[in-house]
């Protein structure tokens, strides 16, 4: 025992945990407590029925009450657990409910009917996922429509951008000429315009290019970021040039240069980009939500958006999509979770 | 790892050659091929035209147009948008009000007092959006640092605990809102654990103060991981030896902390300083879909006042909303500058 707890608490160095050690490891479990449990309460949350869901206090994991359908009832009847009077520790079924009494059966003896107090019952109840909450999403909601839309405009718009934002660094990293120094700052000034603060001009030049309530409207503004541009010239700058010259020399032609050498070269940055603009695109909210007005060009943002206001009692669903919302992006984090790190370090976060 | 503080300033460390992802990355490239294959044509023709280094324009016109469509042509309409009246979207049809609308919004008996102005939602947005960005940034950057100075420690697990307080800056802002609508509702979990322990459950929402106060506490909670990374790569650039000269001095942890840590630290803690300063002040989405600004005008910040005038309300009214962005965008380029200039000097330092 002893020997277990020294193992436990011994640190890298061999040496017993001090007390900042413990301190530092109250703190991050308490940390991991208050990122890691509202997403876990959600996740089970959302398997829960609507009734469960009203229940207060809530219960930690969903559960349901158990039922059972007998010979002569269409509908299935739910089943409680006798704790009081004559017919203490049956299982009974119940019928109906008249004011404080409860009308039951036995499901063994389905023909008399049994009256009990109903402060003597309490529902049986299993561990129970609650699918349906889910399946009601695909067939009631129009969540394939929104999750197409959004899966369209981030993968269009991480593409668009993906290729003109690699052009752009390879023109402004491996070409001497004249006016490189301007586009270079007009670049930087680009970064000082954050889209939150010119959305009245982007609306009507989005609206007169006839892009308005259409999922390009989000898509071809969102492409220009200069924060790609950044990031991926940086990277360009350490592919060294003698490559290109040798290249040149076998008579390759500049855009195969691009897209045979400099592109393979990028991967690394251009991994890093991908990331970062399947997030962005993603998860965007209030630009979706000026351009887009007519329900069936949402996004899911936008839809889950207006669904909390729509369905304020419906948590059932709503939690289900919230979600679907997050899992997509709780898995690209699971898979490069390294990546995204160094890749927001790196740029600043947008 | 110096140079890991913002934009750009970090490209991950290059690994030439076609090594583990080779494979992949080939996949990718021969599914681009054809198209690649066929712009080849019109390319070679420009490059014979233009020559090899003039053809660097081509490559960069694709960026420029979408540059100057969505982020130039913006900021100069922003500004006529601002000296326009009326509620047209097409400028052409807005007749020329000069300098009114920044009149409108600055029509105040008292610049403290909301209630005092005519646009009285533009001041209470403004007030918001200051008392939310100081709070919020103040408590953000305190909690990152400490985050990142227990995860800089010796300790077990670190990659997975450094994972769990970033795995929220990925989550959607309208998730992040549903998130803690959910748990802080009069029936939620969050009432029920004080009713057990008698403290007894609120209406926390309904309530001004607190559903301010759980603004400023969501958005710290959804961001903090973020600069808890940076926090935590500039303490990393910190020399080890720095350290083992102070242990062997036989300095306290405290002093070490004050002496060493802080200073060393500080170009670092400026530029996150700065960075969350910048977001702070554009605060809109998850606040919006947290409290739709309520209750009253509680949590309505000014990028919800530029939409709400702009977009969501009738009339729409663009010039006001112009001249209020104008107004945001003459805080967050001064700051961009700052940031950009804190940059440069900690990539130099």
């Amino acid at each position: 025992m002893s020997r277990t707890l020294a193992f436990l608490t011994a640190t890298r160095g061999g040496a017993r945990l001090h007390w900042t050690d413990w301190a530092s490891y109250g703190y991050l479990f308490l940390g991991v407590f208050l990122m890691f449990f509202p997403v876990v309460w959600l996740v089970l949350s959302s398997f829960k029925t609507e009734a469960d869901l009203q229940r207060y206090p809530p219960t930690f994991l969903p559960y349901q009450q158990q039922t059972i359908t007998l010979e002569g009832h269409t509908d299935p009847l739910p089943l409680f657990e006798i704790t009081g009077g004559e017919h203490e520790g049956k299982i009974l079924a119940q019928l109906r409910r008249v004011g404080l009494r409860a009308q039951m059966v036995d499901p063994a003896d389905p023909e008399t009917r049994l009256t009990i107090d109903i402060a003597d019952r309490v529902p049986v109840e299993r561990f129970t996922l609650a699918t349906e909450n889910y399946r009601d999403l695909f067939g009631r909601f129009n969540f394939l429509l929104y999750f197409w839309n959004s899966t369209f405009i981030t993968v269009t718009a991480t593409l668009i951008m993906l290729l003109t934002n690699s052009m752009a660094a390879f023109a402004l990293s491996k070409y001497q000429f004249r006016g490189r120094t301007l586009v270079l700052l007009l670049v930087i000034g680009t970064l000082m315009i954050p889209q939150t603060v010119v959305l009245v001009p982007l609306f009507l030049i989005v609206t007169e290019l006839g892009m308005f309530n259409s999922l390009w409207g989000v898509i071809i503004p969102g492409a220009a970021t200069p924060t790609g541009v950044f990031l991926l010239r940086q990277y360009m700058l350490t592919i060294p040039d003698e490559i290109l010259d040798a290249a040149r020399m076998d008579k390759a032609s500049e855009w195969k240069i691009y897209w045979r050498i400099i592109l393979p070269l990028s991967a690394p940055a251009i991994a890093v980009l991908a990331i970062l603009a399947i997030m962005w695109r993603w998860n965007d909210f209030l630009w979706p939500l000026i351009v887009l007005t007519q329900s069936e060009n949402f996004t899911l943002q936008l839809a889950l958006n207006s669904f909390q206001g729509e369905l304020q009692t419906q948590w059932s669903s709503l939690l289900a999509m919230t979600v679907l919302t997050l899992l997509p992006i709780a898995m690209v984090f699971m898979f490069l979770q390294k990546y995204i790190a160094t890749g927001i370090a790196s740029t600043g976060g947008k | 790892m110096a140079e890991t503080t913002g934009q750009g300033a970090n490209a991950p460390a290059p690994t030439h050659g076609r090594d583990s992802g080779a494979s992949r990355d080939g996949l990718a490239l021969r599914l681009i091929s054809p198209v690649m294959r066929l712009v080849e044509i019109p390319m070679l023709f420009l490059q014979r035209l233009l020559g090899i280094n003039r053809l660097a324009w081509v490559f960069l016109l694709p960026n420029l147009v979408l540059f100057g469509l969505f982020a130039f042509l913006p900021v100069i309409l922003n500004i006529a948008y601002a000296a326009t009246g009326g509620d047209n979207v097409l400028l052409a049809d807005r007749p020329y009000v000069g300098a009114r609308n920044f009149v409108t919004l600055g029509d105040c008996a008292s610049y403290l007092d909301p209630n005092s102005c005519r646009e009285d939602k533009f001041w209470r947005a403004v007030w918001n959006t200051a008392w939310f960005v100081t709070l919020q940034v103040g408590i953000m950057v305190g909690f990152s640092l400490l985050t990142a100075i227990v995860l800089n420690r010796e300790i077990r697990a670190r990659g997975f605990f450094r994972a769990v307080f970033f795995f929220p800056v990925l989550l959607s802002p309208v998730v992040v809102a549903l998130i803690w609508k959910w748990i802080l509702q009069r029936e939620g979990v969050l009432n029920a654990f004080l009713d057990w322990t008698g403290v007894g459950g609120y209406n926390w929402l309904v309530d001004a103060d607190w559903a301010f106060g759980w603004s400023v506490f969501l958005s710290v909670w959804a961001h903090m991981g973020f600069y808890t990374l940076i926090l935590l790569a500039g303490l990393q650039a910190i020399p080890r030896d720095v350290y083992e000269a102070a242990t062997m001095d036989r300095a306290s942890p405290w002093r070490v902390f004050r002496r060493i840590t802080l200073p060393l630290l500080s170009p670092t803690m400026l530029v996150v300083l700065v960075l969350a300063l910048i977001k702070g002040v554009q605060t809109f989405d998850e606040v919006y879909a947290f409290t739709g600004g309520g209750p009253g005008t509680a949590t309505t910040f000014i990028i919800q006042y530029i939409y709400e005038e702009g977009f969501a309300g009738a009339p729409r009214l663009f010039g006001l909303a112009a001249a209020a962005s104008l107004l945001v965008a003459g805080v967050l380029v001064v700051l961009t500058l700052v940031q950009l200039w804190l940059n440069r000097r900690s990539a130099d330092g």
